[in-house]
C-alpha cells in the first residue's frame, strides 16, 4: 500500500478548461457581465461577479426519451396509503412526485440558465477586453526616461553597501582549499605535537614539529583569510522603465440641479472608469474635482458620497483642475486624462469662460478629455430631443477641432456600459 | 481503586489506533493495516493492490471536473462541470464527496485533507476495500475494464489530444470531441469482448491508420459506381452485393462511435482517432453504469461491516465509531416519494440493504426467506454468498435474483403505471403478496440500461443514393424520443459522417415506423 501526499501537487488542473469554456461561452458572458453591471453597487468594487448564460451554445445533447407520451413503469418508495388498483390524477407540472427525478429537468422551461462564478479577473478582461486608454502609446514613447534599478548578477568592484558575503566568503573557502592554506584546526594540531614532543624530550621530533609549525604559520600568513580576489558586490544595472503614469481627473457637478439619479449614473461611469484604470496601468493618479458654484479637490470617498447645494458654475471646476496640473502634474511627465459628468446646467455668463479654458487651456494639455451629460430620463426619452442644454451646446461648438475631446449623453444605467466602451473602445475612429 | 480504574482505562486507550480527529500519515497506516486485516481474513476481499493519495478540496474539485479521473484530455465541457461544481460547492449547497475511486491497478483512492481520522477510517475502508474487491472482482469490469492498462491509455488519448489541438486546429478539435461526445451513450460495444489496451500498440496501430489512409477502399465510396453499373443489369443481383457489402460494413451496428471511426467516409485519421478516444472513455465507464447499485452497497457494507469490527476490536473509539455511523446514516438515507428530498431511488440505501438482507437471511432465515431463497437461506456463509453475488450480477440480474419480499416492505415500495392513453396513473402492485413479482420485476427493468438509454442502432446505409445514414430506434411501450434533443445530436452525429442522416423511430412490436427525424447532408 501507497500513501501519497498530492497536496504539494499544483492545483487548478482545469483551469485550461475553464479557459476553453468561457472562450466558448465568451458572447453569452459578455452579455451577462454587461447585464450584471446594471446591477451592480457601487460599493461592490471590483471583485467575482456571478453569471447565469442560457444554456443555448454550451448545451452538451444526448439522446434520451421524450418525458410524457407512452405507457412507463414506475416502482417508488414510500407508500403510505396506496392499495393495488388505485388511480392517480398525474402531477401538474412535469417532474412532481410521481415520476422518476431524472426524466424531467431539461423541461424545465426552454431558457435553463447556466450559472457560475467568473473570477476577478475573469470578469475585468472580459469587461474591457477590448478598451484602451486612447493615446497613451505615443507619449509613453515620448517619455521613455525614467530608469530602474535591476539585479544583474555580481561585479568584483563596488560600493560597501553592495557587498556580497556570501559569494565573498564561497570564493574565499574554495581559494583557501585549493591553496591548501592551513586551517586554525591544522596549527592546533601541529602545536599540539610539537608540545608532546617536547613533553617527551624527543629533541628530533621536536624540531622537526617546530619546523612543520613555523612553515604553516608561514604559508597561512602568505595567504590571506579573504583575499581582494575573493570579493564580489552585488551589481544593478539600469534599466529604462517605461513611463506610464497617468492622470485621470475627474470632474462631476454635485449642485442642487443634479438630482440622485443623475449622480447615480455619473457615478456609475467614474466607477467604471476607475476600476479600468487601477486595472490597467500601475501608476495611474486620480483627482476628484466636485464643484457647485465652487470647485474643490476632494478625496475619492467625499467625491462619491457626500451631497453638496448651490449654484452651478463650471469654469470654477476647469480652474481647479488647471491649478492641479501647474502644482502637482507636469504635463512632460504625466499623460492627463479627464472625465467630466454633469447634467448641463450651467450659469450662462460662464459658457464663454468654459469654451476658453476648455479649448485653450485644458485640452492641449490633455491626451483626453471625455463629457458625459447624464440627463433625466423622461427629458430624453420624449420623442422629440429636448433643447440641447448650455454646457452641450457650449462644448458641441469646441468639439469639432479637437479630436481629443469626446462628449455622450447618457440617460439610464444600462447605457453607461455602452458609452463607455465607445469612448475607449481601442478601434475607435480618430478625427 | 481509583488507580486500578485508571490503569484499566489506560490499556483500553493503548489498544486504539487514534484518538481525537486530527489525521497524520502514522495513524492512517495504523488504520489501513487493522482495516486490511479485518477486509482480507474476515470479509475474505481481494483487491487490487492499494494506493492512498492525500489531496486538498481544491484538487478534488479538479477531479470532479475530469470526470473522476486523474488525468483527462481537454474539453471546454469539463471547464463547464468544473464552473458548475465549483458555484454549487462555494455557495455551500453542495458538499464534496468524501472520497474518489478509480479503477485502476493499483487502485487510487483520493481521500480528502479536510476529512478527520475517523472519517479517514470510513473512506478507506469504503474505498479502497469495498470498490476496489468489486472492481477487481466483478465480472463486467473484468470483462470491460483493463485495469492495469487504463492510466497509460488516458495519457496517450490527452498527448494525442493537445497533438491534435496544435496541428489542426483547437477549434477542429474540439468540434470532433463535441459530436463524439453527444454519441458517447451510444458508444459502446454491449456484448463483444474487446481486446485490452495497451500503450504501444495504441501508438503503433496510430501510426499505421496514418500510413494506410490513402491507400485504403471504402465499400461506402465504391458503390455509388457499383450502382451505376450495374443500373442495366440484374436486379437482384445488385441487391445481393448490397446486401453482401452491408454485411461487410457489420450492419446493423449499435455502437455507433465504432462505426463511424470504421466507416465514415470522410473523417480525418486524426478525427478517427479522437472518435477512437472517446469511444475507449465511454467503454470504461460503461460497467460503472450498470453496477452503480451494486458497487455503492457493496462499498457501503463493507465499511460497515469493517468500522463495526474495529470498534468491537477496541481499535477506534465510541465517538469515532458515532461521528462514521452519523455519516454512514445521512449516505443511506432514503426519503419517501413525496419527500421534497426525492429524487429517485438511493443507490447507497438500496445497496446497502439489499446486502445486508441477503447477510440475514444466510445468517438467520425466516419461513418467507427460506421459501423466496431456498439455496442460500441460512447456509451460514454470508461473505461467500456476498462475494458470489458481487462477481457474477450487475444491477438488473441483481434485483432480480436477490431483492426480497421484506426489502420491499421495508421500502414500502410500489409500482406506478403511466399510460398516456388512461386518463390517470395506476397503482398496480404493492408491497405485499400478490405484488412482489410484479415489483421486484419492474424494479430491475428499471435498472437495466438497455432500457433508459434509448436502444439505436446504424440499420443501413443508402448505398445507392446520397449515402443517407439510417438509424432506427427500437420503440417500447410507445415511448418516443425527446424531439430537440435528438435533433441536436444528429446535427452533431452529421460533423461526422458529412452526409444525410434520418432517424426512424420503430416500435418493436409491430415494426411499424412512428416518427422520422431527419437532418440533410452538409455540404
Amino acid at each position: 500500500m501507497n500513501i501519497i501526499d498530492r497536496r504539494p501537487n499544483p492545483k487548478g488542473k482545469s483551469l485550461a478548461n475553464r479557459q476553453r469554456f468561457i472562450e466558448r461561452a465568451k458572447h453569452e458572458v459578455k452579455d451577462a457581465i454587461a447585464d450584471a453591471l446594471k446591477r451592480r453597487k457601487l460599493g461592490e468594487g471590483e471583485g467575482g461577479e456571478k453569471v447565469s448564460i442560457p444554456t443555448r451554445g454550451i448545451s452538451e445533447p444526448v439522446i434520451h426519451s421524450a418525458s410524457r407520451g407512452g405507457k412507463r413503469e414506475y416502482v417508488v418508495p414510500g407508500n403510505k396509503k396506496f392499495v393495488a388498483g388505485d388511480r392517480i390524477d398525474r402531477p401538474q407540472s412535469g417532474g412532481g412526485g410521481g415520476g422518476r427525478g431524472q426524466a424531467s429537468p431539461e423541461d424545465n422551461g426552454e431558457q435553463d440558465a447556466f450559472e457560475f462564478m467568473l473570477s476577478k479577473e475573469e470578469f475585468l478582461d472580459l469587461l474591457f477586453e477590448d478598451l484602451e486608454l486612447p493615446n497613451l502609446v505615443k507619449t509613453r514613447l515620448k517619455n521613455s526616461e525614467a530608469t530602474q534599478l535591476t539585479r544583474a548578477g555580481y561585479s568584483i568592484d563596488g560600493t560597501p553597501a553592495n557587498f556580497n558575503i556570501r559569494r565573498t566568503m564561497r570564493n574565499s573557502l574554495a581559494r583557501r582549499i585549493s591553496l591548501n592554506r592551513p586551517s586554525p584546526v591544522d596549527l592546533e594540531a601541529l602545536e599540539q605535537l610539537l608540545k608532546t614532543a617536547e613533553e617527551a624530550d624527543d629533541a628530533e621530533g621536536a624540531a622537526q614539529a617546530r619546523l612543520d609549525l613555523e612553515a604553516a604559520r608561514q604559508r597561512a600568513r602568505r595567504f590571506a583569510y579573504i583575499d581582494p580576489v575573493d570579493v564580489r558586490y552585488n551589481r544593478f544595472d539600469r534599466v529604462p522603465k517605461p513611463n506610464t503614469q497617468a492622470v485621470m481627473f475627474c470632474l462631476m457637478d454635485v449642485s442642487g440641479s443634479m438630482t440622485e439619479a443623475m449622480k447615480d449614473l455619473a457615478k456609475r461611469f467614474f466607477l467604471l472608469l476607475h476600476v479600468f484604470l487601477t486595472r490597467r496601468y500601475k501608476t495611474v493618479d486620480l483627482v476628484f474635482i466636485r464643484h457647485t458654484s465652487n470647485a474643490q479637490e476632494v478625496d475619492e470617498d467625499t467625491f462619491f458620497h457626500s451631497r453638496e447645494t448651490g449654484g452651478t458654475i463650471v469654469s470654477t471646476a476647469l480652474e481647479e483642475m488647471l491649478r492641479v496640473v501647474r502644482a502637482r502634474y507636469n504635463p512632460d511627465n504625466w499623460n492627463i486624462y479627464a472625465a467630466q459628468a454633469s447634467d448641463g446646467d450651467n450659469y450662462s455668463e460662464d459658457s464663454d469662460r468654459c469654451s476658453q479654458l476648455l479649448g485653450g487651456e485644458i485640452l492641449p494639455l490633455s491626451q483626453y478629455f471625455a463629457y458625459i451629460e447624464v440627463g433625466a430620463e423622461a427629458t430624453l426619452r420624449h420623442g422629440f430631443p429636448s433643447p440641447p442644454t448650455d454646457l452641450w451646446r457650449t462644448y458641441a461648438a469646441i468639439a469639432p477641432q479637437h479630436a481629443n475631446f469626446a462628449m455622450r449623453k447618457v440617460a439610464d444605467p444600462s447605457q453607461i456600459y455602452p458609452v463607455f466602451h465607445d469612448l475607449f473602445a481601442k478601434d475607435r475612429e480618430h478625427a | 481503586m481509583p488507580e486500578a480504574m485508571r490503569r484499566n482505562s489506560l490499556v483500553g486507550d493503548d489498544k486504539l489506533l487514534f484518538e481525537g480527529p486530527e489525521w497524520d500519515f502514522d495513524k492512517l497506516r495504523r488504520v489501513y493495516d487493522a482495516i486490511e486485516e479485518i477486509a482480507t481474513k474476515e470479509l475474505g476481499l481481494e483487491v487490487y493492490p492499494n494506493q492512498i493519495e492525500v489531496i486538498t478540496s481544491e484538487q478534488m474539485l479538479d477531479a470532479y471536473a475530469s470526470v473522476g479521473l486523474p488525468l483527462m484530455y481537454r474539453h471546454w465541457s469539463f471547464g463547464k462541470h468544473f464552473a458548475r461544481e465549483e458555484t454549487l460547492y462555494r455557495r455551500g449547497y453542495q458538499g464534496l464527496a468524501y472520497e474518489i475511486v478509480i479503477n485502476s491497478s493499483p487502485c487510487i483512492s483520493y481521500i480528502m485533507e479536510e476529512n478527520s481520522m475517523a472519517m479517514q477510517t470510513l473512506v478507506v475502508a469504503h474505498a479502497a476495500f469495498g470498490h476496489n474487491h468489486f472492481f477487481k472482482n466483478n465480472f463486467l469490469f473484468r470483462q470491460w475494464t483493463d485495469a492495469t492498462g487504463i492510466l497509460d491509455y488516458l495519457t496517450f488519448a490527452r498527448d494525442y489530444v493537445a497533438h491534435a489541438e496544435e496541428h489542426y486546429g483547437t477549434e477542429d478539435v474540439e468540434r470532433t470531441l463535441d459530436a463524439a461526445h453527444a454519441l458517447m451513450s451510444h458508444g459502446v460495444h454491449r456484448y463483444a469482448r474487446r481486446p485490452k489496451l495497451n500503450l504501444e500498440e495504441e501508438k503503433k496501430r496510430e501510426e499505421d491508420r496514418r500510413r494506410f489512409a490513402e491507400e485504403t477502399y471504402d465499400d461506402i465510396w465504391r458503390t455509388a459506381q457499383l450502382a451505376r453499373e450495374s443500373a442495366s443489369t440484374d436486379k437482384q443481383a445488385l441487391e445481393k452485393e448490397l446486401a453482401a457489402i452491408r454485411q461487410r460494413l457489420g450492419l446493423p451496428e449499435e455502437n455507433l462511435l465504432y462505426f463511424l471511426e470504421k466507416r465514415a467516409p470522410r473523417l480525418k485519421p486524426w478525427q478517427r482517432e479522437l472518435v477512437r478516444i472517446v469511444r475507449h472513455v465511454s467503454q470504461y465507464f460503461y460497467p460503472q453504469k450498470q453496477t452503480k447499485m451494486m458497487n455503492e452497497g457493496c462499498a457501503t457494507f463493507c465499511h460497515y461491516e469493517i468500522v463495526n469490527r474495529l470498534h468491537e476490536k477496541g481499535l477506534i473509539s465510541d465517538g469515532a465509531l458515532l461521528e462514521i455511523m452519523h455519516s454512514h446514516t445521512s449516505v443511506v438515507t432514503q426519503p419517501d416519494y413525496d419527500d421534497q428530498r426525492y429524487s429517485g431511488i438511493n443507490p447507497y440505501a438500496l445497496g446497502f440493504a439489499m446486502m445486508r438482507d441477503i447477510k440475514r437471511i444466510c445468517v438467520d432465515p425466516s419461513e418467507e426467506d427460506r421459501e423466496w431463497f431456498p439455496d442460500i437461506a441460512g447456509n451460514g456463509d454470508p461473505y461467500g454468498t456476498l462475494r458470489h453475488a458481487w462477481a457474477n450480477y450487475r444491477d438488473e440480474s441483481f434485483i432480480l435474483q436477490y431483492l426480497s419480499p421484506r426489502i420491499m416492505r421495508d421500502f414500502r415500495l410500489f409500482k406506478i403505471t403511466d399510460d398516456a392513453e388512461v386518463d390517470a396513473m395506476v397503482v398496480d402492485a404493492i408491497h405485499e403478496e400478490r405484488g412482489y413479482r410484479e415489483i421486484r420485476r419492474a424494479l430491475a427493468r428499471q435498472y437495466d440500461l438497455a432500457r433508459h438509454e434509448p436502444d439505436i442502432q446504424i440499420r443501413d446505409v443508402d448505398l445507392e443514393g446520397d449515402r443517407c445514414l439510417v438509424l432506427s430506434h427500437a420503440v417500447h411501450d410507445g415511448v418516443l424520443l425527446d424531439e430537440a434533443s435528438t435533433h441536436s445530436v444528429l446535427e452533431q452525429l452529421s460533423t461526422l459522417w458529412h452526409y444525410g442522416i434520418r432517424l426512424e423511430e420503430v416500435d418493436a412490436a409491430t415494426e411499424r415506423v412512428l416518427k422520422t427525424h431527419e437532418v440533410p447532408a452538409r455540404h
